[in-house]
This record gives structure tokens, sequence and C-alpha cells, in this order.
């Protein structure tokens, strides 16, 4: 193994900086006393995130995405809870593999068709423009992430554990509550995590499903990017972020110290 | 697993298809005329029908106009040929008497040459492939056959050879960054190690809007960009950076970055380091042994990592759209215009299964071309 040289070092803190640094750019702004976006700041006020709370679309907005996000993750958690353990005891084969693509499906189809395409059939059955229809996106979109989070954690589990429980009598929802799920619940809840995570960020399908009474959080930013560029965007955007870090650490912690 | 085989058929399986199929479905002539559409589909389609269906139409447009059911219809018509909005329009409005095909090409002449209602025709049949000719820059001509569409028109080809040379620059981009940062993160000290997993897992959590939000304010003509630029003297005047390519392709590679470092890490923390002193004491060079042993054994990580930027890529349409200008608008950016702007669904729904269609086959081939980058466990979080 070679010693890292300073060069390596250094275009490595640099390739960070580059990742993390123009996240930074929002927090002085959404602090500033003035109106126009630009630095150093003339002053430090905390009116926009006063405008913030007291705004009827932001608020409304931001009880829209946790209403949506929490039912999704919900959703998503219990189906792909479910089915990560059917995969997990369904013998190796083309069927599996056919289900797991499938489930994988919301990863690979790009945002703006799994959009367009909502759009149009949920349309047909009244779906558009509903906190029901947001969800049911949200929850297939988010659906992958539980599957292949849940799977990776049930890698370690003993199936003889199973044929066990079964032999003493526990029915099947038993032996999934008492024995499996109390050994896998940290990976279900990082995928839960996960799945709140990307309800709460997701932009694309909400953009195209949602009518002005759905707006979520990233939605109203984009409405508000779109007409004009006022510092509570900024505000928002760093409320936004904090929930995905504390997002992250909850993940991290979770997930031990693997980095996994 | 049914429960969320059955959830992900119905609420994206089924609307994909639905999406496809409204790329080929026709279905306003049918629903603004049903007794036209009726009459001209019984019809042979050679020179003029018969003063029946020249009758049929004249009433059904005036009836349609009164309820004011020709909205659709006429963009669609027109869609395929302009003007006949306006054609459709004035014969709706028209005080005609019988026999309706004397009456109807002495309003316009049109209505007595044989394409109008060989067009009429074609309209009426419920499916058509028009939307997906015009996505791919072709079109049906007025005897019926397919032609090339003249070079001011032909505007998708170039879109679709832009989002593909955008999305094949940032993800050789985000390959480039990635690939000495993977390669130092993978081999720092286990605390160290995941300190530089977390900070590349911060903007991978972050919503992408607002990363792009992020650099919409920095690279604003006013903007903190500009203004250290200036302060350090690298220019005199307020460099355009938003709106521009290079707006585009920076947000993006900083918006997919994280994707191409996480599976590249992964891969290269499995590469034995005792391989390194085993091939310098076969006598090789650092540089041999970079390119002959640790290449090689870490293009898997290259290859997923490229393949989920090129993926995500294609499909961009937030970033572009507010940091790109008019020239660097993806697929994506027209599909959503047609769906809810010019209400266009024919279009949308045909570029959206091109753009599938092209994700899938870019895809395809690379694992094709290079089996070694087949990737394992695709999309899986990192």
């Amino acid at each position: 193994m070679f010693a890292m040289s300073v060069a390596l070092r250094g275009y490595t803190v640099l390739v960070l900086l580059f990742l993390v640094a123009p996240l930074l750019v929002v927090v002085p702004l959404s602090f500033s006393s003035g109106e126009v976006l630009t630095l150093p700041v003339p002053g430090f006020s905390l009116r926009w995130y006063a405008d913030f709370f007291t705004a009827g679309r932001w608020l409304s907005s931001t009880r829209n995405s946790l209403v949506v996000g929490l039912h999704a993750a919900a959703f998503a958690t219990l189906l792909g809870t479910l089915a990560a353990f059917g995969l997990f005891l369904a013998r190796p084969g083309t069927r599996s593999r056919t289900v797991l693509a499938l489930l994988s499906l919301p990863l690979v189809v790009p945002s703006v068709i799994a959009g367009v395409a909502m759009y149009f059939a949920f349309a047909m059955v009244g779906l558009t423009s509903t906190l029901a229809g947001l969800i049911l996106a949200h929850t297939v979109l988010a659906l992958p992430y539980v599957v292949v989070t849940v799977l990776a954690g049930l890698q370690g589990f003993d199936r003889t554990q199973l044929r066990a429980a079964t032999s003493l009598g526990a029915p099947f929802h038993l032996v999934l509550r008492r024995v499996v799920l109390p050994q896998i619940s940290p990976a279900v809840a990082a995928g839960a995590l996960f799945a709140f995570a990307t309800s709460f960020d997701e932009l694309i399908v909400a953009l195209f499903i949602a009518g002005p009474e759905q707006f979520t959080l990233p939605r109203q930013m984009l409405a508000g990017l779109r007409e004009f560029l006022s510092p509570t965007i900024c505000a928002a955007a760093v409320l936004l972020t904090l929930m995905s870090l504390l997002l992250l650490a909850l993940h991290q912690a979770l997930l031990g110290p693997k980095g996994k | 697993m049914m429960p969320a085989v059955l959830v992900v058929v119905l609420a994206l399986v089924v609307p994909l298809l639905v999406s496809a199929a409204t790329a080929v479905r026709d279905p306003e002539l049918r629903a603004a005329l049903p007794r036209t559409a009726a009459l001209l589909r019984a019809w042979d389609g050679h020179g003029l029908p018969e003063e029946a269906t020249f009758a049929a139409l004249a009433g059904e447009l005036r009836a349609a106009e009164a309820e004011q059911a020709l909205g659709a219809l006429s963009r669609r018509l027109n869609f395929e040929r302009s003007g006949m909005r306006g054609l459709l329009l004035r014969a709706a409005r028209a005080e005609l008497v019988a026999p309706y095909s004397m009456a109807l090409p002495a309003l316009d002449p049109r209505w007595g040459a044989p394409a109008t209602w060989a067009l009429l025709r074609r309209a009426a049949l419920g499916v058509t492939p028009l939307y997906l000719l015009r996505a791919v820059d072709l079109d049906i001509a007025a005897d019926g056959a397919v032609v090339m569409q003249p070079a001011e028109e032909a505007v998708f080809g170039r879109l679709f050879l832009r989002s593909l040379v955008i999305a094949l620059q940032v993800t050789l981009l985000a390959l480039l960054v990635a690939y000495p940062a993977a390669y130092a993160i993978a081999r720092l000290s286990p605390g160290w190690a995941r300190l530089a997993t977390v900070l590349v897992l911060v903007p991978f959590w972050v919503s992408i809007l607002v990363r792009t939000t992020a650099w919409f304010i920095l690279l604003q003509r006013e903007g903190p960009l500009n203004a250290a630029l200036l302060a350090l003297g690298v220019t005199d005047h307020p460099l355009q950076l938003i709106f521009t390519r290079f707006a585009v392709l920076v947000a993006m590679v900083h918006v997919l970055l994280p994707f191409a470092i996480l599976p590249m890490v992964g891969v290269m923390k499995r590469i034995d380091p005792r391989l390194a002193r085993a091939a310098a004491s076969l006598g090789a060079t650092r540089w041999q042994h970079f390119r002959r042993v640790y290449l090689p054994l870490s293009l898997p990580g290259v290859g997923a990592g490229g393949l989920i930027v090129f993926m995500l890529a294609i499909g961009f349409y937030i970033t572009p759209a507010l940091v790109g200008g008019n020239t660097d608008q993806m697929v994506s950016a027209f599909i959503a215009d047609y769906t809810t702007t010019t209400l266009n669904w024919g279009m949308a729904g045909a570029l959206a299964l091109l753009l599938l269609a092209m994700t899938a086959a870019v895809v395809a081939l690379a694992l094709l071309l290079v089996p070694r980058l087949r990737p394992r466990g695709i999309g899986a979080p990192p």
C-alpha cells in the first residue's frame, strides 16, 4: 500500500469541500436583514424565518410534506419489510429475481417519466390533486429503499429460528412479530427513515400530480424560485437541510459504525 | 411480497403502460365528432367522401362548437397540419345549406381537397403513429407517406442528442472527479474514512432542489462566486455563469457526485492492499501496478457508479431547468412542458417512451459491451 501523497489528500479535501460548501451558502442569506440575495449580508435578522413560520402557504406545504412523508414511509415500510422477508424466504430463482427487479423499477425509471405516467393514469381514477395520490406515488418511490435495506438486515438472520418457532406452535404472524422483527428492527427503522427522506425531498412527481392544495415543501420552494427569489426560500432550504441532516444522523446511528 | 408487487404494478407499471398508450392514442376526433368518425372509417379513402360525410361533419361541427367542445380536436388537427384550427372553426360557425359537399368547398377550397379528408380519416382511426414519428423528426405527408421533417422543424433529434451529450459529459466528469477521491477515502484510517463518507452522504441526503437552489444563488451575476472572482482579480467584470452549459454541468456533477464516489469506495475497500506489495516485489512500477492490477479491480465500482450517474443524469429536469439556458434543456423539460403547459399529451407520451427506450438501450449496451462493468445490487442505498 502506498503512502498517500499530500496532493491526493489535498485533492480529496477539495472534493469534499465542493460537495458540502455550496450547501452552506444559503445559511448566511437566510439570516440576512436585507431583501437581496447578496453576500456579505447587510445585517442579521430572523425575519425570513418569521416569514416562513407565519406565511400560510409555507406552513400548509410543510404540513403536507409531513403528512405525505409519514404516510408514505409507513406504507412503504410495511409493504417493503414484508416483501423483503418474502424474498428472503423464497427459493432463489427466476421468480424471486423477477420480483426484485420489479420492486427496483422505481429506482430505474427517470422520475419525470414516472411523474408523467402517474399523472396520466391517476387522472383517470381521480387521484391527481389529492393527498392520497401523492402518498401512493411516494410509497412506490420509497419502496425499493426499504426492500434493499431490510434484505441487507436479514443477511445475518439464522433461519433455523423460524423452524424452531414454528415447531413450538407459533403461527406465522407471531413468528414474524416476536422472532424476526426484533432482530431486524434497526434495518426496518433505517429503511423507514430513508423512505421518509425520499418522500420529504421528492419534487418531480409532486410537480405533476399535486395541485396547489397539495403543494409539498420542495414544490412550494420551486414555485418561489420561479416567481420571486426571496430569502424565505433560503430559510426553507436551511430548514430542509437540517431535517436531512437529522435523518442522516439517525440513519447512521441505526446502522452502526459500519458506515453502511 | 405480493402486496408490494401489486402496489408497484398498479401505481407504476400500469401508469407506464398508460403513458405508452397515450403516445399512440388518437381519441379527439372520435370524441368530438362520433358520427363523422364512423363514416370516415367506413370510407375507402380515395378522392372525396360522399355527401353524407360532408353533412355529418357540418352538423356535428356546429353542435360541438355550440357546446364549446372543439378545443381538443382543433388543437390535435392543428398539430398535424397548421391552419386546420381556423378551417375547422370557420366551418363550425358558418351558416351552411345542403348540399354540404358544395357548401363546404365554397367556404374554403381546402374542403374540396382529398388531402384534408385523408387527414381527417387518419385522425378518425383512434390510433396514430403521428406523435412517435414527430418525436423522431418524421412527419406524415398529405398523401399519407412518412417523410422527414424540414430541417428547421427537426428539433427532437438535436434534443435527444443534447440530452445524451450532457448526460455523458456529467458521467465522465463525475467519474474523473470521484476516482482519486474514492481511492483516497478507501485508504483512509477507519475514523477518517467514516468522517469522509458522512461528508459524501450529507449532500446525498439533502434534497436535489435545495442543492440546485444553492447553485442558483451562487452562480447569479451578483452572486458570491462572481464576487469572489472579482475580489481575486481573476476577472474585471462579472461573468455570465448562470443559464449556461457550464452551470448545468457544475450543478449536475455536484448533485450526482455521491452516486459516483460511494460505489467506487465500496469496491476499492475490498481490493487487497497486499497486491501492491506483491506487484512491487515482482518488479512492477507504481504506474504498472495501477494500470494492470488496481484499475481493473476497481472497474466494477466505476461501472456501477457510472451507470447510476448516467441513468439519473439522462432524466434530469429540475437542475437544467433552473440553472441552464434555453439551449441546455433536456428531454425531460419538453416532456414536462407538453404535459402541463401545452397539454399535448400525445407528444409527452411519445417523448417519455423514447427517453425510456434510450435509457434502457444505453444501459443494456454498456452491460453487453463491458461484462466486467456489470454491477451487482445496482441502486442499493449506500
